[in-house]
């Protein structure tokens, strides 16, 4: 295979500027991350920083009402509330064996803004993050928490104002500031090695729920389920899993509104092969190649791209990838935060709305995982706003 | 030529201009800038006014090597309806007209769903010499090369300040028309100053390449070449030029300081 594919995806489509550093990178995941040195560190960061291994919890019930058993892979009790940090510490500890003194990154919701702040202040790096001036309005929570950790935010005017145009504007600040700063991407997508080297450092969730599945139950389990957005939290979740051919993949994308011909963020559903941000993938374009505006309630997983391997893993059926809609992901929300008390980030309650959906498919008795990859406080404006007549209705049910 | 078994009319007019004893001149505008109608009238400019090659844009929503200067006229290209399609058939119907080499420069993807080998064809119906792709270096670039270069038409590589010399001999290997030297590291836009490393990056380029060398990122005015002499061989102006046109002045007077 081609270097840097995922079968007919993937790839290097940057500006040949941007080509010594991805080299430099590509060098340092094949000679520093295997490296007894790193992993060792990495892994003790992983342990007494971040709080792993996160638990794998039964939700007794919810699964009692759907006749099978829903077990969380719970990344929202990591430090700082995502999963996200399991990949920024990875690449902060890498940017210190390249001997680089900066991070730069790009943020949508601010999730992967603020784990990577808080990587940089745990290894002393200097950060900066663009942000869509939309999404600097609109997560501002956020925006407060990588100031307070010392990050310089650099809101993006540009195009759509959101995390697409972030992602343009650190590929630019990179090709100037390649010497001294490590772009440390936020998902699985963008140019080789990113995809591969995220995958890396988030691959320890499926690591650990396959170990713990087989522990808990003696077996491994029917499906594994995540939401998908560049895909960060989906491939770690499903990489253990991918040579386990008995077990199903899901992955779950944001149908928006989830009417017809609405701005959404479901590529592999929706979308067609083309190439942006470095990658060859699937993507939300017009008939001319323009890339449309994409739409989600849950601003993690508002892009209108797909990490590669996704897209590859879609093509090749070894997972199969629905959509779930911004009422579908809110009931979820509410359904899971009122059955087990535990209150899911909206992207990721759009893997367990898919679950909640598709009950029919899933036979009793069955082990089902759903990624839970990060908490729902930070959404708790947007909850309030969407959710204000929901709220009311099953106040008394509650 | 070691390049290719096809003399480049890129290659040629760079030649030409250079025997005159001057650098050729390579202006870039993007297609459908600032609206559709005066467009056209400003590529006609640019060929009175002394153009040896033109660089025509074809506008992308998320162009991540440039600068402010061309994304916004970018985006505003695309909100005046500019599409690849009516670039290539207003190019087709005026082929012949200029006297200057045209290059279409723009990023990938809406060159793959228009159908590269149908781009293909209908570049050369169009007249069209040479394509610049910024995001497809060449690693990516052997299948949509050989496309082009079955065509006639060359695939511009682009070299830089971090581009070392093996890399930029693999490209010269491969490649036809002109190598477009990066001034900076950095996007496009007008500058003050160059870094102090262009001239070795020129000086590899020199060595690597057979082809005519064109200097381009952040020039704005004449004066700025003198410090070359001889490293180059042509100059592009992109940004410049946009901003100028947005400030309402002719392309006339703007060729004119070159000329």
């Amino acid at each position: 295979m081609k270097k840097g594919y995922f079968g007919d995806f993937g790839g290097q489509f940057v500006a040949e500027l941007l080509i010594p550093p991805l080299r430099e990178l590509e060098h340092a995941l094949k000679t520093i991350v295997p490296s007894p040195e790193f992993q060792a560190e990495f892994t003790a960061l992983l342990k007494d920083y971040v709080g792993r291994k996160s638990p794998l919890t039964l939700c007794p019930s919810l699964s009692k009402e759907l006749g099978f058993n829903l077990w969380l892979k719970r990344e929202d009790l990591n430090h700082t509330g995502s999963h996200k940090i399991n990949n920024t510490l990875g690449q902060a500890l890498l940017t210190k064996y390249m001997g680089k003194p900066a991070l730069l990154t790009e943020t949508g919701a601010g999730m992967n803004g603020v784990a990577t702040a808080t990587a940089a202040r745990a290894l002393d790096l200097d950060c900066i993050v663009f942000m869509g001036a939309t999404d600097v309005a609109r997560q501002s929570h956020n925006v407060r928490r990588m100031q307070l950790l010392g990050a310089e935010i650099v809101p993006v005017q540009n195009g759509t104002k959101t995390l697409k145009d972030a992602i343009n504007e650190a590929l630019r600040y990179w090709i100037a500031e390649q010497r001294t700063h490590h772009y440390c991407f936020g998902t699985a997508a963008g140019p080789h090695p990113f995809p591969t080297l995220v995958r890396e450092f988030q691959a320890v969730v499926g690591r650990e729920a396959r170990e713990q599945m087989l522990e808990k139950t003696g077996e491994l389990p029917y499906a594994v389920v995540a939401c998908v957005g560049g895909g960060s939290n989906a491939i770690g979740a499903f990489h253990a899993f991918v040579p386990d051919a008995g077990v199903r993949l899901i992955g779950v994308e944001a149908a928006g509104t989830g009417e017809k011909g609405c701005f959404n963020s479901a590529p592999l559903n929706l979308g067609s092969p083309g190439v942006l941000h470095g990658q060859m993938t699937m993507l939300l374009q017009d008939d001319d190649g323009q890339i449309l505006p994409s739409h989600s309630v849950a601003a993690g997983l508002d892009y209108p791209g797909v990490g590669p391997e996704h897209a590859h893993l879609h093509a090749s059926g070894r997972a199969t990838y629905g959509t779930v809609n911004d009422a579908q992901a809110l009931n979820a929300f509410m359904r899971l935060t009122r059955a087990e008390g535990i209150m899911p980030a909206l992207e990721s309650s759009h893997a367990v709305a898919w679950v909640l959906e598709n009950r029919d498919q899933i036979p009793r008795g069955a082990n089902v995982i759903v990624n839970l990859s990060g908490r729902g406080d930070k959404d708790m404006d947007i909850i309030e706003e969407s959710l204000g007549s929901l709220l009311g209705q099953q106040g008394s049910k509650g | 030529m070691t390049t290719s078994s096809q003399t480049s009319r890129l290659t040629d007019r760079i030649c030409a201009a250079n025997k005159a004893g001057r650098k050729a001149l390579i202006p870039f505008l993007p297609g459908g800038f600032p609206d559709r109608e005066s467009f056209w009238t400003h590529l006609a400019a640019l060929d009175a006014g002394g153009a040896d090659i033109i660089e025509v844009g074809v506008p992308f929503s998320d162009p991540c090597a440039d600068g402010p200067v061309v994304e916004k006229a970018s985006i505003q290209a695309l909100e005046m309806g500019t599409t690849l399609k009516w670039l290539l058939e207003g190019l087709r119907e005026r082929a012949g007209q200029y006297q200057a080499e045209l290059v279409l420069m723009g990023y990938l993807n809406p060159f793959l769903q228009y159908g590269f080998e149908k781009l293909a064809d209908d570049a050369v119906a169009a007249g069209v010499s040479g394509f610049i792709i910024p995001d497809l270096p060449l690693d990516e670039d052997a299948p949509y090369r050989a496309i082009l270069q079955g065509r006639g038409m060359s695939l511009v590589p682009l070299v830089g300040l971090n581009t070392d010399l093996e890399r930029m001999q693999a490209y010269a290997a491969v490649s036809t028309g002109y190598v477009y030297v990066v001034s900076v590291l950095g996007t496009t836009g007008a500058r003050e100053s160059f870094p102090a490393e262009l001239a070795d990056a020129l000086a590899r380029a020199r060595k690597a390449f057979d082809l005519p060398i064109a200097l381009g990122f952040g020039i704005k005015e004449p004066a700025q070449l003198a410090v070359f002499g001889d490293t180059i061989d042509a100059v592009i102006f992109g940004s410049a030029l946009i901003t100028h046109v947005r400030e309402k002045g002719s392309v006339d007077a703007f060729m004119a300081r070159w000329a």
